[in-house]
């Protein structure tokens, strides 16, 4: 993008002034070279997004801000439903809280080493990954709305995990406001057999070494030190998301002139919050949101599973599950005034910082951790939000790296094998049913995950506290 | 001059997809083996089973995304891939039949799954030349 149409605050903060229909100014977080760096349609997305009505203080863009539908991927806006307000289902976007968990192992990299491969095989073999695959469980109709109601919650009392670990799952593991009645027919038939399953394109579960720790007294509170194995799962609502997200778009498209919404793009398609259609879309998201989280319990039981039959020795609690695609209702300080707002994160992370009562106790005083996703070879990270994100971002932070080409080019520029075979020189062990996949996932089609995670440290919105570099791979 | 055929278009994120054909149904059964072709080599993929899809949209490019949509559903709720589209618009309504088979990992070496079809890039036009586009970009 041209720089020239910024004004600069500081060294991470990019303003675009209101023009056009646009309400509230728009926002990039992002170093110089990131800016330059993103698609022109960020800009035209995040302008556009400045247009929705109620829309508070500003539409903002995390530093993995790419070119989305409606919104931009790592897009965040927060509406006030007593201001007319509205919520987007293309704000969510079709993969419904996708997001990442992940699990301590009380290994070093000494310990996995020693049976890497039977590992990566055993895990390979166990969790069902790739298009097509299904799970073991299937849900009657009674069944599923339970799980709709209850999310991660219903998995532990299913005998999926246990209650300790709900505790270190936003919303406690359980989305409140669920509406499997407004889950249509369809989509509940869609996830008849994806519960516990990966999914394919950018979703996979990696054992992952603590290469490095930034913030000691977090990476404590967090329970995590260097030379330290864990497990992160990245994965979301699978197929009665999609449906949801497909749904309601298309409902929203036929309904905007009805709300007087005049949309810039169809994909930016809402209803107020306050009207039927947007509190059904909500409930709808909320029981999507659930199915994330049940959908990510039970992959943790089969990885718990998994270690138990390879390394005995191995305890795997969960360190914490984020979600990226939701709107959720929060209440932020603007003004002075403390204000019950819809924030939709669309590829971006709910960062709470110190002291925020929906983090667990045991957290709180040091802030909520945020789970930053890597792609087979680059990294990942581990932060934590900060007190100053409220007033930068609503509490939102960058969710991964973002890619920086198409799968169109990746698939034309690598070989699945030759991907597999470059990243298990480099000790890292790759398991996919798809070369083709493995192709356009290929760590060079992604950003520089340390730049993002740089800008969002240095412009405020959470702080480093450990880089994680894979060990093996499960790639969906 | 025969114009049926269908292409990838870049998009940063997901996948574009452009059925061209010298009618507008053609366009429209090009543009479901372009996302077939997301998925796997449609070549792979044999035409031994038949499913009826029928859809109704305000204007043509709603209605294209509906119809990939059906596509994605059918996909998703069968396990089936498709590689040969029978289509028939006419005032926005679409009534069309879909070939193909079950998934087959072995034998059709599935890439990535697509989530749905978006308003993307969303066109649906003749061009001067003549030829009909269907395009829009499929989230994966």
């Amino acid at each position: 993008m041209d720089i020239a149409l910024f004004a600069r605050h500081t060294d991470y903060e990019w303003e675009i002034a209101p023009h056009g229909a646009m309400r509230v100014p728009a926002v990039i977080y992002a170093d110089e070279a990131l800016i330059r760096a993103m698609d022109h349609k960020v800009y035209e997305q995040v302008c556009n997004v400045a247009t929705l009505p109620g829309i508070v203080k500003a539409s903002y863009a995390m530093p993995d801000a790419h070119w989305g539908y409606g919104f931009p991927i790592g897009g965040v806006a927060a509406f006030d439903p007593d201001d007319g307000g509205v919520v987007s289902a293309g704000g969510v976007g079709f993969d419904i809280s996708c997001g990442v968990r992940c699990l301590h192992t009380g290994l070093n990299t000494e310990d996995v080493m020693a049976v890497q491969k039977m590992l990566a095989d055993t895990l390979y073999r166990e969790i069902p990954a790739g298009l097509g695959s299904t799970g073991a469980i299937r849900l009657n109709q009674s069944e599923m709305d339970a799980m709709l109601a209850g999310g991660a919650a219903w998995a532990v009392k299913q005998g999926h995990g246990s209650a300790a670990d709900l505790d270190h799952i936003e919303e406690h593991g359980q989305m409140r406001g669920a509406r499997p009645d407004c889950v249509s027919e369809h989509a509940k038939k869609r996830q008849r057999d994806e519960m516990g399953t990966l999914g394919s394109g950018n979703h996979y579960l990696e054992v992952q070494k603590v290469v490095r720790v930034f913030d000691t007294r977090a990476a404590e509170a967090f329970g995590i030190r260097e030379n330290d194995v864990v497990v992160s799962i990245h994965c979301g609502s699978r197929g009665l998301g999609h449906q949801i997200g497909t749904e309601f778009l298309k409902e929203m498209v036929t309904a905007a002139s009805h709300y007087g919404i005049m949309l810039p793009d169809r994909e930016l398609a809402c209803a107020p919050i306050n009207s039927p259609l947007g509190e059904n879309y909500l409930g709808a998201m909320r029981a999507a949101i659930n199915c994330a989280l049940a959908n990510r319990q039970i992959l943790t039981h089969l990885v718990r599973e998994v270690f138990s039959q390879v390394i005995p020795k191995a305890r795997l609690p969960l360190l914490y599950d984020v979600s990226h695609n939701t709107c959720k209702a929060e209440e932020h300080v603007v003004d002075g005034k403390r204000r019950k707002l819809y924030v939709h994160r669309k590829g971006a992370t709910r960062a709470f910082g110190p002291g925020h009562p929906d983090i667990p106790d045991i957290l709180r005083a040091v802030g909520q951790p945020v789970l930053i996703g890597g792609s087979m070879g680059t990294g990942s990270y581990i932060l934590v939000g900060t007190k100053q994100g409220e007033a930068l971002s609503f509490s939102s932070a960058c969710h991964g790296a973002g890619r920086a080409m198409s799968r169109h080019q990746a698939y034309k520029t690598w070989k699945g094998r030759q991907v597999i075979d470059e990243l298990a020189a480099r000790g890292i062990l790759i398991r996919s049913p798809s070369g083709r996949g493995v192709a356009e996932e290929a760590p060079g089609a992604y950003k520089d995950v340390s730049a993002v995670v740089d800008a969002a440290d240095a412009a405020g919105l959470a702080r480093k506290v450990a880089r994680l570099e894979p060990l093996v791979c499960i790639k969906g | 001059m025969n114009h049926q055929r269908w292409e990838h278009f870049p998009h940063e994120a997901d996948m574009g997809i452009r059925g061209i054909g010298n009618t507008r149904d053609q366009a429209f059964e090009q543009a479901a083996l372009a996302m077939t072709a997301v998925i796997t080599d449609p070549v792979q993929v044999a035409a031994a089973e038949m499913v009826e899809i029928t859809r109704a949209a305000p204007d043509d490019e709603l209605l294209l995304v509906d119809w990939l949509n059906a596509l994605v559903y059918e996909m998703a709720t069968r396990k089936l891939l498709f590689s040969r589209f029978e289509v028939h618009v006419k005032d926005h309504v679409l009534n069309a039949h879909a070939f193909g088979e079950p998934m087959n990992p072995a034998k059709h070496h599935m890439a990535v799954e697509v989530k749905g079809a978006t308003y993307t890039a969303l066109r649906v036009a003749q061009e001067s030349n003549g030829e009909w586009i269907a395009q829009c970009v499929v989230d994966v």
